[in-house]
C-alpha cells in the first residue's frame, strides 16, 4: 500500500474526526486536519514507526480572502526514512485563535511560527515567543494579509475616516 | 543590565526579555555576572546585516538571540502584485549568492502548477548552471568563512575562480548576478556557441584549484583549532531544528533533495552525497568542499549528454513566440500581445516544490487562483531555518566561536529577511 493511503488510514483509525478532507493535486497529497486535532495528528505522524515524518520542512500561512474560513496554515512534513512528503492544512477562522504550537515535536516550529505570526498574524496557542521578527517592533498590521494594501489605498481624513474604514475587509466574519 | 534593542524607539532590554526573544526553550542558570553584548548588524563576520544579542558569562556564550529583518523588502507580498513571469526577478534578489537556484525553484513551482515540463535541452542546461552556481556560492562561503578565521589568502583565490563562473553567467544571461535566466517552460534563450568550451575549460582547471584551497587550510593550525569540535550539533538535533544542506549532512543525515525527490533529471546523473558524522564546523567544511567536486562531476556528465533541440516548450499560451514569427503570423502577434500585457494564467491550486540550493532545501509554496498573478508565494529559505539552530550550536562556547559557526552554516541575509 502506498504511504499516501497508509497515512490516511492511520489517522482515521486513531482520530476518526480529525480529517476533514483529503485532496490530491499534481501528485501532492494534502490532508485537511481539524484545528483542535492538529497536535495529536502531528504526534502520530512523527512517532508511528511506519510513518516517521520526522522533518518539519515548513510552516506557511495563506490568506484566502474573500473566502471563509479565511486563513489556512500549511505544515509541510517530510519523512527522511521513508522519503515521503505530506502536507497538513489547517483552516483557521479567527487568527487570534490559531492552531496549537508543535514546538514540542519539532524544535524549529517556534521559529517558523514566529514568521507566520509576524507577517500573517495567525497566533499559535502555546507559543510564547511570538514577536516582531522582520518588521519593527511598533509595526501595525500583518502585511501578507490580502486586506493589507500594497500602496494605492484611499487617504483617510478625519471627515471620511469611518466611511473608508467600513469598506475595508476585516480579519474575521462579523 | 540593559541594552537598547535598536530602532527609533530606544527600548531597554533585560536579560529576562532576551531569553523570551530567543524562542529556543533553552534552560539557563541565573547568574548575577552575566552581561549582554550586541554583535552587529554592521559587523563583517555576520555575513550581511545580522544582529546577535549575546548573553555572556565572562567570555562564554550562555544564550544568544538572532535579531533579523534589516533587509526585509516584502518580496513575498510584492510578488502577489506581479504576473508569474515578472515576479521572477525578485527571486534573484533573495539569495544573492545563488540567483540561479532561486530562479529554478520558483520556475519549477510554476511549471508544476501549470502541469508542464521543460524540454530535455533546457533541463540539462538548468542542471549545468545551477551546479556552476553551487560552486560559485561555495567559493564565497569558503572564502568568507576562512577570512573570519584569519585565513586571508583563501578569500582572494576563491573570488578569482568565482569571477570566471560569473563571466559564464554573463555569457548566457547578460548579467553576472541577477540573471533571471530560467523562464516558465524553458530558458530565456539558448546558450551561445562558446559556452560549452568555456565550461570545459573551467572543468579542466578547477579540480587543481580546489586542491590548492585545501592545501592552504588543511595544515593551518589556527583553522583546525578553531573548527574541529566547535559548534557540534547531533543528527537528532539537526533534524529537529530543520537543518538542511551541508549543515545537515555534516551531522551524518543523508538527505539531499537532488537524490530524495529528483527534479530536472537529477536521477540520471551519477554523483555522491558527501557525509560526515562529527557535526562540527570542520565536518561542514569537509562536506562542502566535497560537494564542489561532485558538482564538477555532474557538470561534466551534463556537458557530455547535452542534447540538441529547442530550449522552450511549444505551448504559445506560456512561452512567447519568436520574434521572426511576428512579421507574418497574426496568431503569433496575438499571443505576444496577450503574454506581454496580461501574462499566462495558472490553474487554481497550490503546490510545493523543493530544490537543493547551495544552502540547503529551498522550497517554494505557490498558490494560484486561476488568474495571471500568484495568489500566494512563500519561500522556505534554508538560511532562515539554519540560523534558528545557531543558539543551540553556540551554547557554552567562546564568543569568538560564534563567528566560526555563522560562517559554517552559510547564511545569506537577503534570503533570511526576504
Amino acid at each position: 500500500m502506498n504511504l499516501d493511503e497508509v497515512v490516511v488510514k492511520k489517522i482515521e483509525e486513531a482520530f476518526p474526526a480529525a480529517l476533514e478532507e483529503v485532496s490530491d493535486f499534481r501528485d501532492e497529497r494534502t490532508l485537511y486536519v481539524r484545528k483542535a486535532d492538529l497536535k495529536q495528528v502531528c504526534q502520530l505522524l512523527r512517532d508511528d514507526a511506519s510513518l516517521q515524518y520526522n522533518f518539519l520542512t515548513d510552516i506557511c500561512a495563506d490568506d484566502m480572502l474573500p473566502d471563509f474560513p479565511r486563513f489556512a496554515v500549511n505544515y509541510q512534513l517530510y519523512s527522511i526514512p521513508h522519503n515521503h512528503r505530506l502536507r497538513l492544512r489547517v483552516l483557521v477562522e479567527d487568527p487570534e485563535d490559531g492552531p496549537e504550537t508543535v514546538a514540542s515535536l519539532w524544535a524549529i516550529a517556534t521559529w517558523l511560527e514566529m514568521e507566520v505570526w509576524d507577517l500573517m498574524g495567525v497566533r499559535f496557542k502555546g507559543n510564547t515567543s511570538l514577536r516582531r521578527l522582520f518588521l519593527p517592533e511598533d509595526w501595525q498590521g500583518h502585511p501578507l494579509r490580502k486586506d493589507y494594501p500594497l500602496g494605492y489605498e484611499e487617504v483617510q481624513f478625519s471627515f471620511n475616516f469611518d466611511e473608508i474604514n467600513a469598506k475595508k475587509p476585516h480579519a474575521t466574519k462579523d | 543590565m540593559t541594552l537598547s534593542a535598536g530602532g527609533d524607539a530606544i527600548q531597554e532590554l533585560t536579560l529576562e526579555e532576551l531569553r523570551n526573544k530567543v524562542g529556543t526553550g533553552m534552560e539557563i542558570e541565573d547568574a548575577e555576572e552575566h552581561m549582554l553584548l550586541s554583535m552587529g548588524p554592521q559587523h563583517p563576520s555576520t555575513h550581511g546585516v545580522l544582529r546577535l544579542l549575546v548573553e555572556l558569562d565572562g567570555e562564554t556564550v550562555v544564550n544568544l538571540a538572532p535579531d533579523i529583518g534589516f533587509l526585509h523588502t516584502g518580496i513575498e507580498k510584492n510578488m502577489e502584485a506581479k504576473t508569474y513571469t515578472k515576479a521572477l526577478v525578485m527571486t534573484d534578489r533573495m539569495d544573492y549568492l545563488s540567483p540561479m537556484s532561486n530562479n529554478l525553484g520558483y520556475i519549477l513551482a510554476i511549471e508544476k502548477l501549470l502541469g508542464v515540463e521543460a524540454t530535455p535541452r533546457a533541463q540539462v542546461i538548468r542542471v549545468i548552471l545551477t551546479e556552476l552556481q553551487r560552486v560559485a556560492s561555495h567559493l564565497v562561503w569558503l572564502g568568507t568563512s576562512a577570512l573570519d578565521l584569519a585565513a586571508m589568502s583563501v578569500f582572494l583565490y576563491c573570488f578569482r575562480e568565482r569571477e570566471y563562473i560569473l563571466d559564464l553567467f554573463e555569457m548566457v544571461a547578460g548579467q553576472r548576478m541577477m540573471v533571471s535566466y530560467f523562464r516558465p517552460g524553458g530558458l530565456w534563450r539558448d546558450v551561445p556557441e562558446e559556452f560549452v568550451p568555456a565550461v570545459r575549460q573551467f572543468l579542466d582547471f578547477m579540480p587543481a584549484k580546489i586542491a590548492d584551497y585545501e592545501a592552504l587550510l588543511k595544515n593551518n593550525p589556527i583553522f583546525l583549532g578553531r573548527t574541529k569540535g566547535v559548534g557540534v550539533i547531533s543528527a537528532e538535533d539537526a533534524i529537529s531544528w530543520g537543518l538542511t544542506g551541508g549543515s545537515l549532512r555534516g551531522s551524518g543525515v543523508n538527505y539531499d533533495v537532488r537524490k530524495a525527490t529528483p527534479y530536472c533529471g537529477y536521477e540520471d546523473y551519477d554523483f555522491d552525497v558527501p557525509l560526515e558524522t562529527d557535526g562540527d564546523v570542520y565536518a561542514r567544511y569537509l562536506v562542502r568542499m566535497e560537494e564542489m567536486r561532485q558538482s564538477l562531476r555532474i557538470i561534466e556528465q551534463a556537458l557530455n549528454k547535452l542534447p540538441d533541440g529547442p530550449v522552450q516548450i511549444a505551448d504559445r499560451k506560456i512561452v512567447p513566440p519568436p520574434r521572426s514569427e511576428l512579421g507574418h503570423s497574426m496568431e503569433a502577434v496575438i499571443h505576444h500581445f496577450k503574454l506581454w500585457t496580461e501574462g499566462f494564467s495558472a490553474p487554481a491550486g497550490f503546490v510545493y516544490q523543493a530544490i537543493e540550493s547551495p544552502r540547503g532545501e529551498f522550497g517554494v509554496y505557490l498558490r494560484g487562483d486561476g488568474g495571471p498573478k500568484p495568489a500566494r508565494v512563500h519561500f522556505r529559505a534554508p538560511s532562515y531555518v539554519n540560523l534558528a539552530a545557531l543558539p543551540r550550536m553556540a551554547k557554552n562556547l567562546f564568543v569568538a566561536d560564534v563567528v566560526a559557526i555563522i560562517g559554517s552554516i552559510d547564511i545569506v541575509l537577503g534570503e533570511i529577511d526576504r
